[in-house]
């Protein structure tokens, strides 16, 4: 299992957590057919470094970025995403 | 290639058995083939099987980075069915049912498949309805589907916790009765000793590191053994589909998540089907071995670690446990993952890519052992001609772009919520 940091409440559990999505795949409202499709329906699926969405689902329930390898499980950053990490 | 037979082993029973033969060749990789498969599992190399026999085509080689069915062939948890409710996939899993049971034969090669029947449960009024209309679905095209009264599924597997109070209360099931399993590695052997027999090259040890270009197309492949041209190449390796076409410079429709499954210690036989549960999403079937064999959810994130989540691991036992109590008695000898390539409306995509004389057969979630000789016939087709097989021409890679998806759950896009 992995432990999570989360920005706003430390190193969690994992199981606290859920997965959402690349960041590269999120739809921009005033996107292009053809941009939301490739956003939507594809995904560089890297086997190695990608820069995912995940949630603090039952803890704080905010969203989080986190920078993860995906053979090693590594996680080498998160960071809060969101109004609040607005500076 | 000899063929096996009884009266070969009586002879070789006689003769201390000195006669037996590698089951297939271990060659240099060629400087040239006209059909390159890279991934040398089950479906690729059924594809270079049904390559060989039924269009004809002698040329050709599968290129494994590790030892053949040492990847999803090896790791999941072989059930054979063809229940689909959408016409595209009960279509090509029943083309792919039939051929299983003339397999053994087909390849002189015991593949174990065993039709001891499928068996979907339903815990509720709306898992019935479901049922029922799935198994309309299949009727309306000939396949085979009965819906059980609570009575039939407690007479087929007594052991099932059919309490009112039970965890999951049972009310029925739906039942595929040529459904069953199989003895996966002897699939990937038999395939691969009938596809040398014609002359197949199955390079083992030999990763693929790029492609090889002639403007856009695709016209051979940079490998560990070195260079190999091909006339057109085909991707079939599961899990890894997303960091191979990454280096055509291709983005699948794809997410590779790990899915793990689990034996316990061999017992006397006590399951007497494959015993399924849509609605928890738990699968329990019993090894000829005696295992009891699990499987359960994806982990639901991305991962090519081929490792499992511990938790995951006891939400499937879990739902195991309250479905059969007495499973309880067991202990667990081993877990594996495999690393499923997720598609984004849960069915698989064989066909063309944008790229030319590249070809992908990938995205089968954690349903591509059932398809192993369907998922092959269909690519062979479609490698051989350049066109999509009648069963495989829904499932094409543009699909998506054209809203055609093929959605057997109607979830969505989200790999994660399927």
């Amino acid at each position: 299992m992995m432990q999570i940091t989360c920005p706003h409440c430390g190193p969690r559990a994992q199981s606290e957590f859920i997965y959402e999505r690349t960041v590269d795949s999120v739809v921009p409202l005033d996107a292009a057919p053809e941009q939301a499709m490739a956003a939507l329906f594809s995904r560089t699926n890297p086997r190695g470094v990608d820069e995912e969405i995940w949630r603090h689902t039952y803890g704080c329930r905010a969203w989080l970025v986190m920078t993860r390898h995906r053979v090693t499980n590594e996680i080498s950053a998160t960071r809060a995403v969101g109004p609040e990490a607005l500076p | 290639m000899s063929r096996y037979s009884a009266l070969g082993l009586l002879r070789g029973a006689l003769n201390g058995q000195k006669h037996w033969q590698p089951a297939w060749r271990d060659p240099e990789p060629k400087s040239h083939y006209d059909i390159i498969i890279i991934g040398g599992g089950g479906h690729g190399l059924a594809t270079a099987y049904y390559l060989a026999k039924v269009h004809g085509l002698r040329n050709i080689a599968v290129l494994e980075k590790g030892w053949i069915g040492g990847g999803n062939t090896g790791r999941n948890t072989t059930i054979v069915r063809s229940n689909y409710r959408l016409e595209p996939l009960h279509n090509l899993f029943e083309f792919g049912l039939k051929l299983w049971h003339g397999m053994s034969d087909e390849l002189n090669y015991n593949v174990m498949f065993s039709p001891r029947g499928a068996m979907f449960l339903g815990h509720s009024d709306a898992d019935m309805v479901k049922l029922a209309e799935r198994g309309d679905a299949m009727r309306c095209d000939g396949i085979d589907a009965d819906l059980m009264t609570r009575d039939e599924v407690a007479k087929l597997e007594p052991l099932l916790d059919m309490s009112r109070d039970a965890r999951f209360p049972i009310q029925g099931g739906l039942i595929q009765r040529r459904g069953g399993s199989a003895r996966h590695d002897a699939v990937a052997w038999g395939y691969a000793r009938g596809a040398d027999s014609f002359g197949v090259d199955i390079i083992q040890k030999c990763e693929v590191t790029g492609f090889v270009r002639d403007g856009n197309a695709v016209v051979g492949v940079e490998t560990t053994r070195g260079r190999i041209g091909a006339g057109r190449v085909g991707i079939c390796v599961a899990g890894h589909s997303g960091h191979v076409a990454a280096m055509a410079g291709l983005k699948l429709p794809v997410e590779s998540q790990t899915l793990q499954a689990m034996v316990t210690e061999g017992v006397k036989p006590m399951i007497n089907s494959v015993i399924m549960s849509q609605s928890l999403h738990c699968y329990i079937s019993q090894s000829d071995k005696g295992g009891i064999v699990f499987g359960g959810d994806p982990d639901n994130w991305p991962s090519y670690a081929q490792r499992g989540h511990p938790m995951v691991m006891e939400g499937a036992v879990a739902q195991g446990l309250a479905l059969v109590p007495a499973l309880s008695r067991l202990r667990m000898v081993r877990t594996w993952s495999g690393v499923t390539d997720m598609s984004f409306d849960g069915a698989p995509i064989i066909g063309e890519t944008p790229v030319p004389n590249l070809y992908i057969n990938g995205g089968w979630c954690y349903g591509g052992f059932k398809a192993t000789p369907a998922s092959g016939w269909t690519y062979a087709h479609t490698l051989a001609t350049g066109k999509p097989h009648p069963l495989n021409a829904p499932f094409s890679l543009d699909r998506f772009e054209r809203g055609a998806t093929i959605d057997e759950t109607g979830s969505g896009p989200m790999p994660n919520s399927r």
